[in-house]
């Protein structure tokens, strides 16, 4: 079916498939409902749930709080979706416009939303990965695994890697009294996201709720004893560690390795769209009719000198997936550009963490609001004269105003009188990221650049 | 009509009954300089906005004295100033030992497990219209009520509670910005009651300290936090907060709440067959008749630029919260009261830090009061339409509300 021009034949009888059955998924297939599409929708998922809540996963799950199970994604309206889950998505056929399953059959479309999302990073050593008490954290499967082991009361948990999830699981197994090492192959925890200024901070968290941090730390290696069972872990200072559980924290990778050789340009930094969600082939030619959104995406942002940044943020999931599913059943000036600011939460050691801009783009901060040493405070992000980012720890309640300056363009330093501005916060700092071309396990947001004039077409396959 | 004479005919009496139509002039010009100094922020975005901005203080001692304009009321000088009217840090501390005995997440279940003595005290005063044709609901239920609640809550016995009635009349008296009323003569009045009330309290919370009880006074007294604990004055001008905005707001709210309901008869009939429409129909309430109008504590702290004015730094500012919440760039149809609203982020309770600390209190105490009054009252009709309002054009709502009805369902 030719969907050229606006096409109400489209928006009735036309087939839309989505693959990837989470928030993102989920999200445009009741947005397209909701704006009228009445034709056949598929809904591809390679987990055997309908689509859940996954932030609880590191939080009230380890906590017993809340089942591993027991969050599935609220729903909006009725969807009407033929659904297809515990079967991966294998292939894409663009010509023929149809996606090929694991199960050998193929589902045809006119029009395509990809929202595969990332997985958890594995250990690199599979042999070690394989080892009992070595665990990940993206599924509510791995939750429900790792949440058994963590009842069982195991003498030491390890867990590799500080970034958000790594601290946040650090510190559920704080709550539940059990002895933590961390190892962090940066200075601080949170560094790559944040910065080593506020990284400093939430390392005094993690010592002041009893974990025993070790930054600049790599884990070398994972021994097992004759039964596969993990029993130690052997670090790059030279120590080794008696440990039950290990938890690979590092980072997520981008379920792109289906589209190999589809010739949508999907590469381990996710799938390339335009503002509008619409997917990049390998030739930087936008397609028609295949539409990206939610943790695989990559796109432009006018507010962030145009870069293609890749969120893995809850917001930015449900944000983009809704201007997708507009703009795969709009055309023309009816389709809307994807200009959600950047915007994600942590909740760890007591303290709520939320974030708006792109931190990683700050090279300067100002302390604002509050003071670094009480835990509590709001700092802004400067680039290049303007504000590009905060972060607020417990003061989540003024982001709205920083968000505003970003959107603004405010000029950095801030210079103006405001509330619990203190001789700290006059002057600003170096933010202290982490040089970039030093390996580490990713920041949440990745940024890299895309010049228009550049026409040489590197392509990538799907390898991390 | 100038901007000034639109201000003195929002705080002018002859107009408390409707004000909405000089919000609407109001907003002609969303960040207005009144000629007395004050900027109005009379819009949704805009207001919103200043909730949020950290360059705004609560703080009195940060505004410029302004010529012809009498500052809003100074507490007691004998008590320190109460969260509402302070900045982080000090706000944030004292809110948050305030609030670890009152909500999540250290006490979460506090007003959850309220209920059914709410639903209790509720049964007993509509009870008392037996035998009646007519009340007033103002006096017969919505003042009683909260203040029943709000001394259950803090602990204070219940053979006190007329006491609190004088205090708090004196006390909300002086939040009236209105000067053409005489405020010296209030203030001296609302500082007595204060200072009564405050040593009314101060026994009270040694008494509690000797003999806790499962109330709030006996846990702020006794609790030991990561903030450690309220200074014995502090714990009274929090008490005394908490006391005057846990009922007087609550008051209002419950009687706007009745009046909408009887100038809408068909939303009555459909909350009697439908109680689980109270959660919607409260905060479209919120909306629509809120119980704080506006906001006239704020100052600057800097030069702020908004919807193309400047507000100096160290000028008062008033945010129309009942006036945003009308605001047709916000809400569509503003002045039409939809209990199912979709999308109703309304700023009944404010926003930002100083949101309304009572809001789950005052939501339950509103959901549960009108679907009972809804429920029980058999053709009940208003007497008088408008009915007489209270002076103070901040918290506004009406002083009496005679209801007729006739009959009373068990």
């Amino acid at each position: 079916m030719s969907v050229d021009g606006p096409s109400q034949a489209f928006k009735r009888h036309g087939r839309i498939v989505i693959v990837g059955a989470s928030l993102a998924g989920l999200r445009a297939a009741e947005t397209l409902r909701k704006e009228g599409f009445t034709g056949s929708l598929t809904m591809i998922g390679d987990e055997p749930q309908e689509p859940y809540d996954r932030p609880p996963l590191s939080k009230q799950v380890l906590l017993g709080r809340m089942p591993a199970d027991g969050a599935p994604l609220p729903r909006r309206c009725a969807i009407d979706a033929q659904w297809r889950l515990g079967v991966a998505a294998t292939g894409l056929d663009l010509v023929g416009k149809r996606v090929r399953m694991a199960d050998g059959e193929e589902v045809a479309f006119d029009r395509l939303l990809i929202a595969t999302g990332t997985r958890a990073r594995p250990w690199v050593k599979e042999a070690e990965a394989d080892l009992d008490g070595v665990f990940v954290l993206r599924t509510s499967g791995d939750a429900v695994l790792l949440n058994r082991r963590l009842t069982a009361r195991p003498r030491r948990v390890l867990i590799i890697g500080a970034g958000f999830t790594g601290s946040e699981i650090a510190s559920a197994c704080r709550e539940r009294g059990l002895e933590v090492t961390v190892a962090e192959r940066g200075p601080a925890p949170l560094v790559g996201a944040l910065g080593g200024v506020i990284g400093a901070v939430a390392a005094e968290l993690q010592r002041a709720h009893g974990v025993d941090l070790r930054c600049g730390i790599t884990v070398t290696a994972l021994e097992g004893d004759p039964a596969g069972r993990l029993t130690r872990a052997h670090l790059s200072d030279g120590t080794a560690l008696d440990v039950d559980v290990a938890v690979v924290a590092l980072g997520a990778m981008r379920n792109t390795e289906w589209l190999a050789g589809s010739g949508v340009a999907a590469g381990p930094r996710g799938i390339a769209c335009d503002a509008g969600c619409r997917a990049f082939d390998v030739h930087g030619i936008v397609t028609d009719d295949i539409f990206v959104a939610g943790d695989v995406a990559r796109s432009p942002h006018p507010l962030f000198a145009y870069q293609f940044l890749s969120l893995e943020h809850w917001g930015n999931a449900v944000a983009q997936a809704e201007i997708a599913a507009h703009n795969m059943i709009a055309s023309g000036p009816d389709r809307l550009p994807h200009l959600w600011v950047p915007a994600f939460w942590s909740a760890q050691f007591g303290v709520n963490i939320k974030s708006t801009g792109v931190p990683t783009m700050g090279d300067k901060l100002m302390i604002t609001q509050g003071s670094l040493a009480e835990h509590r405070f709001a700092a802004a992000y400067g680039f290049q004269g303007r504000v590009i980012a905060a972060v607020t720890f417990d003061q989540a309640r003024w982001l709205d105003f920083y968000r505003k300056l970003i959107e603004s363009a405010a000029p950095f330093p801030l210079d103006f009188a405001n509330v619990d501005r203190r001789p700290e916060g006059l002057r600003p700092v170096p933010a202290e990221f982490p040089d970039p071309s030093l390996p580490s396990h990713g920041p949440t947001v990745t940024l890299s650049g895309y010049s228009p004039s550049d026409r040489r077409v590197t392509f990538t396959p799907a390898h991390a | 009509m100038t901007s000034g004479t639109l201000l003195r005919q929002i705080t002018d009496y002859a107009n408390r009954a409707d004000p909405y139509p000089l919000y609407a002039e109001l907003r002609k010009t969303p960040v207005a300089r009144q000629e007395d100094g004050v900027y109005t922020v009379s819009t949704y975005w805009e207001i919103l906005s200043l909730l949020h901005d950290p360059r705004l203080s609560s703080d009195l001692r940060n505004r410029t004295p302004q010529p012809g304009c009498a500052l809003p009321v100074e507490e007691d000088p004998g008590l320190p100033v109460s969260f509402i009217r302070l900045d982080p840090p000090e706000h944030d501390r004292l809110r948050r030992l305030a609030t670890r005995p009152f909500g999540p997440p250290k006490t979460p279940r506090r007003i959850f497990n309220m209920r059914g003595e709410l639903a209790q005290m509720i049964s007993e005063l509509i009870d008392g219209f037996q035998g009646r044709n007519q009340v007033d609901l103002v006096e017969d239920f919505a003042y009683p009520f909260p203040v029943t609640v709000i001394c259950k809550l803090l602990g204070v016995p219940r053979q006190d509670e007329p006491r609190f009635h004088v205090w708090a009349e004196a006390i909300v008296a002086a939040l009236d910005p209105n000067p053409a009323e005489g405020p010296a003569e209030r203030q001296r009045a609302s500082d007595q009651a204060r200072s009564e009330l405050g040593l009314y309290l101060a026994e009270l919370i040694e008494e509690h300290r000797r003999t806790p009880g499962e109330d709030l006074l006996s846990a702020l007294a006794l609790d030991h936090g990561p903030d450690g604990q309220m200074t014995s004055v502090e714990l009274i001008a929090t008490g005394v907060l908490l006391l005057i905005a846990g009922h007087e707001t609550t008051v209002n709210l419950i009687t706007n709440g009745m009046l909408t309901l009887l100038r809408y008869p068909d939303v009555l009939k459909r909350l009697r067959d439908d109680p689980g429409l109270a959660v919607p129909l409260v905060e479209e309430l919120l909306r629509y008749e809120p119980p704080v109008q506006l906001l006239p504590q704020r100052t600057a702290l800097a030069d702020i630029d908004i919807a193309g004015t400047t507000i100096p730094r160290g000028a008062p500012i008033w945010l129309v919260l009942a006036s945003g919440n009308r605001d047709p760039q916000r809400f569509s149809d503003p002045d039409r009261f939809e209990p199912e609203r979709q999308d109703n982020q309304h700023l009944g309770f404010g926003s930002g830090i100083h949101y309304c600390f009572g809001a789950p209190l005052a939501r339950l105490e509103a959901q549960l009061a009108l679907t009972e009054l809804a429920r029980r009252l058999g053709n009940p009709r208003l007497v008088n339409d408008p009915p007489p309002y209270r002076q103070n054009p901040v918290l506004r709502g009406p002083r009496h509300l005679p209801i007729a009805f006739d009959d009373l369902s068990a």
